[in-house]
């Protein structure tokens, strides 16, 4: 006698099986071939003429004019097209914000001033609008950082495509963020057009500030070098997250990105960083090239705000932003440029436009947004260069890769092919088919 | 992270200020001859298509002749522009430039008795940096915090001459409304409107005040033509004049606004009160109405691609200027901000990208469009005979994210000039450094130690020692 429940335990598991082979097939990574495009390795290879790439696995696995085609790959024609490695944005808070005016919707800044056990990780939105948005042309992966406070907390370096933060993470832990002490007078958002006021600290209180928090950093290091000591020597030692968490930073084994703008607030986090002995990175770098010759002495890397910016003293030639990079380079400061709000990230390959623009040679304007910040943030094994083994994270572009009108004609992500579609491509075939 | 986009940042720099403008404004435009000719350069008309290798002759201040040749009078300075590109001169529909201390009026729901062109600052350095940007002129307006703000006005970018110097003489005037989160945001006080009924409220209540004054107007005037003595004049109201002057058609209502409800909600009123919205500042979902905007003949003046600093701008999407223009809209870019006015021919090829404008229609965005916005496009705009000569010449192609000005001419005067800013910038940088000397040498006598005798202590004979200052000043 047939038994109902039994034959729909049957068809259930019929489609269980069905729905875990699609998952399966969706979840393997497929072979793919670009073929005869112009391919810009950004390695030593330079630029290939009518080469190919092969992905397989995640990877690169060959480049070049005579590689092997593996059988059943999908191949893209690529006559006439341009490849690039993914762009690499080394600073952004993609994840983390999605309404900068709306609170709730932030999660970057948490409260508190010493927070290095905060995880930037743990508060990424895989589902966010920005992350399909920020990929359009051809930023592939993000650094996304905590904010506010001295020590803001851990960043994480995103892959922008995984249905989850563990798929997206290409590093959990990718680096401290400190806000390091300013001399500089704080200026209040608002100040200038009639809402707010600008600090009225006298300098003297500025410098006592910057002197305490200054002292306060070093005492955070120290105390996390002894409690890894103590820790060694006394397993019984309780655990403090706080210290944990500082540990590889103070022992110079973690990344650490010190954040400072002007000349001598940079000099200061220079000594600093050399002081304890960190291994660390500048961020910010407004006034870098004013200090150029010490960072290239010390061989300390910037990560550049975005250069699309106005000059902030009043007497600074008007393109001071945008030739920033031409002096670093020219200086032989290894630096990275950015897009950092979230909402425009995408805007990335505009600000290495600009700076090629302002003197900048377009391999360095290149570079500088793929392999350069991949090295800085210690990824340049995996990400921001064509080379067998990296991760196969492509842009295929019908031109220059930092034109503004050049179309991104795909994009692959870990070897997967990532839909160029976006709350913003929807929203337009909508309202076009409005009658 | 967040750019601060509804702000302007300023630092302002004590001595180095004056320094700044003193410096490059004695190299501000000469007075040139009065007939230029840019020779051999790809011009780009924006209304009749591009010259591959062609000139223009500038007289007195005004375009004489476009083409493959033209006449080269007598004395003519000749700008050899073989390889180079000219454009109209950007015309930057919204901004909040020369405004050092203005901006908002945000303690009344309305402020329309204010009036931009009474604090036009002409030092503004922000004016240079957009003139190297290629912008030649500007409509500079109040800002947002009230559903209806002060008279805005239309300046050109001529740096060095003063503030009467600046404006844009017969430009229509305007006055500036704003509609959703930013009129209605609590800031420093509580003051009605708090929701997009009440924005709506006030400016319907405005209208129908004003509507009352003008009838009154109109019937003392038509009693005084019709030779009536006795008859007494309304009483002057400086609220409601420029409100009046909306309804009767003279004065243009530039209406901030992002989403679509709240733009079909003004041109509402505006049909109620029989007049015509000119242009939705911002507009960011005006893609949402197209055919609603294009039958009102308001014009959206947008942004290329800023999305999700708030809800309103949430849906934005970049693909607004060109789906509204080929839905028949009219469509200018503008910046809002100094640092976006710098590129705005960038932001114009952003919609290439998005939604495939052709380049002319992509210029237009930034020159023609826009002076048709402003009613000035009898004047500038476009390269044509009888224009303006405000121009732009680029070292590549506009759209060209490589493009940077290299000379940018006013009524044919040269008031941007790349060479001579390196110039100008070196000395700055000498004269600078004078007074940071001067200055350092001054702090360090001060802190001297006075012995009685000193010539100085004079003043004081009491004084036998001056402590020691902070090491640094700042």
């Amino acid at each position: 006698m047939a038994d109902p429940t039994r034959r729909t335990y049957f068809v259930h598991s019929g489609m269980i099986i069905l729905i875990m082979a699609l998952t399966l097939l969706a979840g393997a990574k497929p072979v793919y071939v670009i073929r005869n495009a112009r391919v810009h390795t950004l390695s030593p290879a330079g630029t290939l003429e009518r080469a190919s790439v092969v992905m397989e696995g995640g990877k690169i696995v060959g480049v070049g004019s005579s590689v092997r085609v593996p059988p059943g790959a999908r191949i893209i024609e690529g006559k006439g097209l341009e490849v690039y490695p993914g762009m690499v944005n080394a600073w952004s808070n993609v994840g983390l914000a999605e309404i900068p005016a709306v609170e709730v919707t932030n999660d970057a800044a948490e409260q508190g001033q010493y927070k290095p056990q905060l995880l930037a990780f743990s508060a990424i939105h895989p589902e966010s609008e920005h992350i399909p948005v920020a990929r359009v042309n051809g930023v592939t992966s993000c650094l996304s950082v905590p904010e506010g406070g001295i020590i803001a907390g851990q960043s994480v370096l995103l892959h922008l495509d995984g249905w989850t933060v563990d798929e997206m993470a290409v590093l959990k832990s990718a680096g401290m963020v400190m806000n390091f002490p300013s001399l500089e007078r704080p200026r209040e958002r608002y100040a200038g057009a009639g809402f707010g006021r600008t600090s009225r600290k006298t300098f003297a209180e500025i410098k006592r500030n910057y002197e305490n928090q200054a002292k306060e950093l070093s005492e955070w290091l120290e105390k996390a070098r002894h409690y890894a000591k103590a820790r060694q020597a006394q397993p019984a030692t309780p655990v403090d997250r706080q210290l944990e968490a500082l540990v590889p930073v103070a022992e110079g084994k973690s990344v650490v990105f010190l954040t400072a703008d002007t000349a001598r607030d940079i000099r200061n986090a220079v000594e600093f960083g050399k002081k304890e002995k960190l291994r660390f990175v500048i961020h910010g770098g407004r006034e870098a090239n004013q200090v150029a010759d010490v960072l290239k002495k010390m061989d300390v890397a910037v990560i550049l705000d975005s250069i699309v910016e106005l000059p902030v003293r009043e007497d600074d030639p008007y393109d001071a932003r945008f030739t920033l990079p031409r002096e670093l380079a020219s200086a032989g400061v290894r630096f990275a440029l950015t897009s950092p709000d979230s909402s425009e990230v995408r805007n990335l390959p505009y600000e290495a436009g600009f700076a090629q623009a302002y003197g900048l040679s377009h391999d360095q304007a290149l570079r500088a947004v793929t392999l350069g910040p991949a090295e800085i943030l210690g990824v340049a094994d995996r990400l921001g260069s064509i080379e067998v083994g990296k991760s196969a994270d492509l842009v295929v572009t019908d031109g220059d890769l930092l034109e503004i009108r050049t179309q991104v004609k795909n994009l692959f992500i870990s070897g997967r092919e990532v839909s160029l579609e976006t709350k913003q491509t929807r929203l337009y075939q909508k309202y076009l088919m409005r009658p | 992270m967040v750019k601060r986009r509804y702000m302007r940042i300023k630092a302002v720099a004590g001595l180095t200020v004056l320094m700044a403008v003193c410096g490059v404004r004695a190299d501000a435009a000469e007075p040139g001859a009065s007939a230029v000719v840019i020779k051999d350069a790809t011009i780009l008309t924006v209304s009749h298509g591009t010259i591959a290798r062609g000139s223009i002759l500038i007289r007195d201040g005004k375009i004489s002749e476009v083409g493959q040749a033209v006449d080269v009078p007598d004395g003519a300075l000749v700008i050899d522009a073989a390889a180079r590109f000219v454009m109209p001169g950007i015309i930057d529909p919204h901004s909040h430039l020369a405004q050092n201390g203005g901006v908002n009026e945000g303690s009344l729901a309305v402020t329309s008795m204010t009036s931009v062109e009474d604090f036009i600052d002409p030092t503004d350095i922000d004016i240079y940096r957009e003139l190297a940007g290629g912008v030649t002129t500007t409509a500079t307006l109040h800002g947002s915090a009230n559903p209806i703000g002060g008279t805005g006005a239309v300046i050109k970018l001529r740096w060095g001459q003063d503030a009467k110097g600046l404006l844009f003489a017969g430009a229509r005037p305007g006055l500036k409304f704003a509609l959703g989160e930013n009129p209605k945001h609590k800031r420093t006080q509580e003051r009605y409107p708090g929701t997009r009924m009440g924005v709506e409220d006030v400016i319907r209540q405005a209208f129908t005040e004003a509507r009352i004054y003008m009838q009154d107007w109109d019937e003392y005037n038509k009693r005084v033509a019709a030779g009536d003595k006795t008859v007494m004049p309304p009483r002057r109201n400086l609220t409601l004049e420029p409100l009046a002057q909306v309804l009767r058609g003279e004065r243009l209502p530039f209406v901030h606004a992002y989403r679509a409800d709240e733009m079909l909600m003004m041109m509402r009123v505006a049909d109620e009160f029989g007049f015509k919205v000119n242009s939705f500042e911002h507009a960011l979902e005006a893609y949402k109405i197209a055919n609603e905007l294009a039958a009102h003949g308001a014009v959206a003046s947008t942004f290329s691609d800023w999305w999700a600093y708030k809800v309103e701008a949430y849906d934005a999407i970049p693909y607004n200027a060109a789906l509204l223009t080929r839905k028949g809209v009219m469509v200018s870019i503008n910046s809002d901000s100094a640092e976006e006015a710098r590129h705005l021919n960038q932001e114009a090829a952003k919609c290439m990208k998005y939604g495939g404008l052709t380049e002319e229609e992509a210029l237009r965005l930034v020159t023609l469009n826009p002076a048709r916005q402003l009613k000035i496009d009898d004047r500038v705009g476009s390269i044509d005979p009888g224009k303006d000569a405000d121009l732009v010449i680029y070292n590549h192609h506009p759209l060209s994210v490589y493009a940077v000005p290299q000379k940018v001419l006013i009524d044919g005067q040269v008031y941007f000039d790349i060479q001579k800013d390196l110039v100008i910038r070196k000395r700055m940088a000498e004269e600078r450094k004078t007074l940071e000397e001067k200055d350092r040498q001054t702090r360090d006598k001060e802190r001297q130690p006075r012995k009685p005798g000193d010539r100085d202590t004079v003043k004081d004979k009491n004084a036998t020692e001056v402590p020691p200052q902070g090491k640094e000043g700042e």
